[in-house]
């Protein structure tokens, strides 16, 4: 303990007992925040009390010095405390910092590139809840004639989620072809899953595959969310599902194929459900209400509509995300 | 070393013998108040886990000097069950979250030097020293 802060203290305090001003008590706080900075201990501060008073009043009786051994003996343990507190809170910062590493690795692992695909327009857009994902988007195209995409959400979020999203990425890599059909994607993917991610994690995906020949969007789904589709010509929505089971439950599925045709100004929302799932203090949002707004910007480019639906259902949660978002847009436009 | 006194642990009224002995030494020794009550902690916690989780044991103090320096050793061995996993005990929040006190690592904090021998069956010595400064 510096001699001077005792010295500096017992100043202090020999004056406020003399004059009980505002002005000292003021002072006296500026002192306490540089004895937590030097991390003086409670206990201590208690100890510098008694000696600052022993010397200011001398002829006070052996009573009260013994309480002053009481009080410091009871502040022991919140000295303790406090350095338990300022130890985890350090710690805290390391965790904190290897995450930001982990969240650059994964951004790394997940980087996809968009097609340039003449005739089809391609936006898309994924946010995580927390520092890291457990969306994924793959895109796969040799920007001619086919152009398919994998929208893939692991159910839970956070670290567990990313960590098995990896998994995801390598069951994709293991599979370099554009032209190969959403069914047959689907179960080679949960075959990997399955053999390779522990039971409790689920994972649901989409798989769509456009074909410029035609215009024809084929799809197969591992009990994701359904897609919507934008008819321009009949200005309604028709959903986008597939029957087939989670990746991951059991290796042989059955996942099935359906296809659509798409015209000029159509198109299709893939989401997850940190989407469809918004949430305002009012529960759930309505379907409806999604189908309303991606409505309200159909003549928007497919970047604008993604970037527009989460500017808005962001809005709609305070900017509070409570899964992780991802949304891709697949829209038929003969002008790109 | 120097001269050495010990209290054997086997009930609660022990530790607080435990405590009254290493109070009166560090006392004579010199140590200050707050010390004296940091010392006389990391005794009570290091008693306290004996009676608490082998049973019996025995806390001993030693007086002892270095290049002139005089400190006191506070040395707490059990022949109970060992601490598996030593790495755990000394984790900030491990015992203190359950309420269990301020456990391995505040005993470490309230001391200089803190060593454990533990071993699986056979037993577990603590050895901790406060310096006078």
């Amino acid at each position: 303990m510096p001699k001077n802060v005792e010295k500096q203290y017992r100043e202090l305090v020999d004056r406020y007992i003399k004059s009980q001003s505002e002005m000292d008590l003021y002072a006296g706080q500026e002192i306490s925040r540089e004895f937590i900075e030097k991390e003086i201990s409670p206990e201590e501060v208690i100890g510098i009390h008694k000696s600052a008073l022993m010397e200011l009043l001398p002829d006070a009786s052996d009573e009260v010095w013994h309480s002053f051994d009481f009080l410091i003996e009871m502040m022991i343990h919140y000295g303790l405390a406090l350095q338990e507190n300022q130890s985890l809170v350090r710690k805290q910062e390391e965790i904190q910092m290897e995450i930001n590493i982990a969240a650059k690795v994964q951004d790394t692992l997940l980087k996809t590139e968009v097609p340039n695909f003449e005739g089809l327009d391609i936006g898309y857009l994924s946010v995580p809840a927390m520092e890291m994902s457990g969306d994924y988007i793959y895109f796969l195209s040799d920007n001619k004639k086919y152009a398919s995409v994998g929208v893939a959400d692991v159910i839970g979020k956070g670290i567990p989620a990313a960590l098995c999203m990896s998994m995801i990425k390598y069951a994709m890599d293991s599979m370099q072809k554009e032209d190969s059909s959403p069914q047959v994607v689907l179960d080679v993917v949960n075959r990997i899953v399955e053999e390779r991610v522990d039971d409790s994690m689920f994972i649901s995906m989409f798989y769509g595959k456009y074909e410029a020949e035609g215009s024809v969007f084929s799809y197969a789904s591992a009990g994701h969310e359904p897609a919507l589709l934008y008819k321009a010509s009949t200005e309604t929505f028709e959903e986008l599902d597939a029957d087939g089971l989670l990746l991951g439950v059991q290796a042989n599925v059955d996942y099935k194929e359906h296809s659509v045709v798409l015209e000029h100004g159509d198109f299709i929302a893939m989401m997850t459900d940190g989407v469809t799932e918004t949430r305002t203090e009012d529960g759930f949002i309505d379907e409806e209400i999604i189908k309303t707004f991606l409505e309200s910007v159909k003549d928007e480019s497919a970047q604008s509509i993604a970037d527009a639906v989460y500017r808005n259902f962001s809005e709609m949660q305070n900017y509070q995300l409570r899964d992780d978002f991802t949304i891709v847009i697949f829209k038929k436009d003969e002008n790109v | 070393m120097g001269c050495q006194s010990s209290v054997d642990i086997y009930t609660e009224w022990d530790i607080v013998a435990a405590r009254q002995l290493g109070r009166n030494e560090a006392k004579e020794i010199g140590f200050g108040t707050v010390d004296q009550a940091r010392i006389t902690t990391a005794i009570s916690e290091l008693a306290r886990n004996i009676y608490l989780y082998a049973g019996k044991g025995n806390i001993k103090i030693i007086r002892i000097k270095e290049k002139d320096i005089l400190g006191m050793s506070v040395i707490a061995s059990d022949e109970g069950p060992g601490i598996a996993d030593m790495r755990k005990v000394m984790t900030d929040g491990y015992t203190t979250s359950g309420g269990l006190g301020a456990g391995m690592p505040g005993v470490k904090r309230l001391m200089d030097e803190f060593n454990v021998q533990t071993e699986i069956g056979v037993g577990t010595t603590i050895t901790t020293v406060k310096w006078l400064r």
